[in-house]
């Protein structure tokens, strides 16, 4: 099907196709008060989701079943339920190689537990939009937020963003897929953000036109064959190159490998324009910077209100990709900066880390606060971690109740 | 701005994804020569002086174009089939211009047969075989002309150029994106409006240039 002579005409719930251009930038919005597990259905619902595969028992977000709704309504033409996590991302490779546009959520354990499908995918060249609302994911369990899935996924070859609020949620939803599936990126790509705090929580975000959808995806425009029928029934797998040891076969393999970053890489080009650049930046002459990713930017957002009151100006970096990662970026935004604090919600410190690779005088950076396994992060805890950092005596909200 | 220049090889071990060096694909009017940005008509003479320049000039037409899926791969093929032609009926003296297809994309066990195909996983067989110094992919799937044209960049000398249907390919010598039937007979008439006015063998020229 030719996505572009389609512009224009109606699916068979009277929606527009509409060029995804005018749908992000030219429809009107309205404005709506929804949970960010009804965001995701209500982008969903514009998407022209050819497939969408659930894995229902998740308790950190309503989506899998909220979809399940789209579906009983017609929005989304096919909707199963795989039999656990790992069957639900093999299923969405199925109908990924079959030329479906595909969608599924996940988070945590089942995102652990699926692994093995995720390079599998970007090997494949397979543009299935998966959503990782983020929880714990160790024993003993937890379904708050903790984004340590988030650094499992960074080099498995999909394109990895990283939402702060439901209105990012939103759009980069729809977004996604029409930068996944461009012929020069063609990878999966992993929407994530921090479960709970937006699924759960209500926020004012603006919609687009519910009566226009996004064109639907275009499988002969693939860097791949989209299904091969050399050997029949079909061949899912792409050959693997160990049948034979030499040489040329481990190197076809590396330049396989090689080919899927250069196309994480070319996705910067369809990235930018899209979602407004890889990170957002304010007062980046400031000597105190806070950069992060998710719902830490909002906590990072208070705790420099509160350092203003306090007679200290801190600038902000929020991340919005994380692969492609912003590397250029984040070195122009911090040149200035003599302290950088990276702000976390996991134990690892992962966003620390790399931006610790990516800048010249790492030493700048302070990883921290750290919270985890569901803790909030109140905008006070940031700013006891910078004045102490920085050498000033204060008292620790820890201790507010003693 | 990137620097790296994509040239023939031998380069490395493992080469580098030109994309994963900053080399951005050209926009829709444009090409790339080595990795330079450039207007399509300027990559045209360049694509025909280098054909026109070579001993061994080749044409590897892919599946997309190979086989009748379609009426466009159709007319795409007569297309290819009249650029050869034309690259024969142009070729100076000594030269052997070649049309050599990638009809599938299946490692090929033991080896494949360099005299009747190319194969993506290993192209570099048929590149050496037949002394190939300049080439062109169209019709090739992106994701295997990419691996084909980063394989031949590391282990041979071969010139690379690539006729895209959709983006281009950052990892060829040259490439054009958007391909239509109009494209490859225009490419045709360049080969055809450059004849004789090439040296015969002096590819070096394209082939030596130091990186920057």
């Amino acid at each position: 099907m030719d996505s572009h002579s389609i512009i224009g005409t109606k699916n068979k719930k009277g929606q527009v196709f509409t060029d995804p251009h005018h749908l992000f930038f030219e429809a009107p919005r309205i404005p709506s008060f929804f949970t960010g597990s009804e965001v995701i259905k209500e982008a969903i619902r514009r998407a022209s989701v050819d497939l969408m595969v659930a894995y229902p028992i998740t308790p950190q977000s309503e989506a899998a079943a909220l979809i399940g709704e789209l579906y009983a309504e017609g929005y989304v033409t096919d909707y199963m339920r795989g039999e656990n996590e790992f069957g639900v991302m093999s299923e969405c490779a199925g109908g990924s190689f079959g030329g479906a546009r595909v969608f599924t959520t996940t988070a945590g354990p089942g995102t652990m537990r699926a692994m093995e499908n995720f390079p599998m995918w970007s090997g494949a060249r397979l543009p299935i939009e998966m959503i990782v609302t983020c929880r714990g994911i160790n024993s003993p369990l937890s379904i708050q937020p903790d984004t340590l899935e988030i650094y499992f996924l960074l080099e498995t070859g999909m394109l990895v963003w990283h939402a702060e609020t439901a209105q990012d949620f939103y759009d980069w939803i729809l977004m996604g897929f029409i930068v996944a599936e461009q012929p020069d990126v063609h990878l999966p790509i992993a929407i994530c953000c921090d479960g709970f705090f937006v699924t759960h929580t209500k926020d004012v975000v603006n919609l687009t036109p519910v009566d226009m959808c996004l064109p639907p995806y275009d499988p002969y425009r693939s860097p791949v064959p989209c299904m091969d029928m050399e050997c029949p029934p079909v061949r899912m797998m792409r050959d693997p190159f160990v049948m034979k040891s030499n040489y040329i076969s481990y190197a076809t393999h590396a330049s396989w490998q090689q080919e899927i970053r250069a196309a994480i890489e070319r996705s910067r080009k369809h990235t930018i324009p899209m979602i407004g650049g890889l990170i957002e930046s304010e007062n980046t002459d400031a000597e105190i910077l806070i950069v992060s990713s998710g719902t830490a930017v909002s906590q990072g957002r208070e705790a420099i209100r509160l350092l203003e009151d306090e007679g200290l100006r801190v600038g902000l970096v929020k991340v919005k990709s994380l692969r492609p990662w912003p590397y250029h970026e984040i070195r122009e935004a911090t040149k200035h900066a003599k302290h950088i604090f990276v702000p976390e919600f996991n134990v690892a410190g992962w966003m620390a880390r790399e931006i610790k690779a990516t800048i010249p005088d790492s030493d700048r950076v302070i990883a921290g606060p750290h919270v985890a396994g569901g803790m909030t992060m109140p905008p006070e805890v940031i700013v006891e971690h910078i004045q102490r950092s920085l050498g000033k005596s204060v008292a620790t909200l820890a201790g507010r109740g003693s | 701005m990137s620097q790296y220049s994509v040239r023939p090889g031998p380069e490395a071990f493992l080469p580098p994804a030109a994309a994963s060096m900053g080399n951005v694909l050209p926009d829709p009017g444009q090409a790339h020569i080595n990795g330079r940005i450039v207007p399509e008509e300027e990559a045209f003479a360049h694509g025909a002086r280098v054909f026109l320049s070579a001993k061994v000039p080749t044409i590897f037409p892919g599946p997309l174009v190979l086989w009748a899926w379609n009426e466009k791969a159709k007319r795409k093929a007569t297309a290819i089939k009249h650029l050869y032609d034309t690259m024969k009926e142009c070729a100076p003296k000594g030269a052997t211009p070649m049309l050599i297809p990638m009809p599938d994309y299946r490692p090929k066990y033991p080896k494949i047969n360099p005299e009747v195909e190319i194969n993506p996983n290993h192209p570099n067989l048929t590149i050496w075989h037949n002394k190939i110094d300049a080439c062109i992919f169209v019709g090739v799937h992106c994701h295997q002309a990419n691996l084909s044209l980063k394989i031949i960049r590391g282990g041979t000398n071969c010139y690379t150029m690539a006729m895209c249907a959709q983006a281009g390919h950052e990892d060829a010598c040259l490439s054009f994106r958007d391909l239509t039937v109009e494209k490859i007979m225009h490419f045709a008439e360049w080969v055809k409006k450059l004849k004789g006015s090439v040296e015969f063998n002096s590819i070096a020229q394209y082939t030596n240039g130091a990186r920057t």
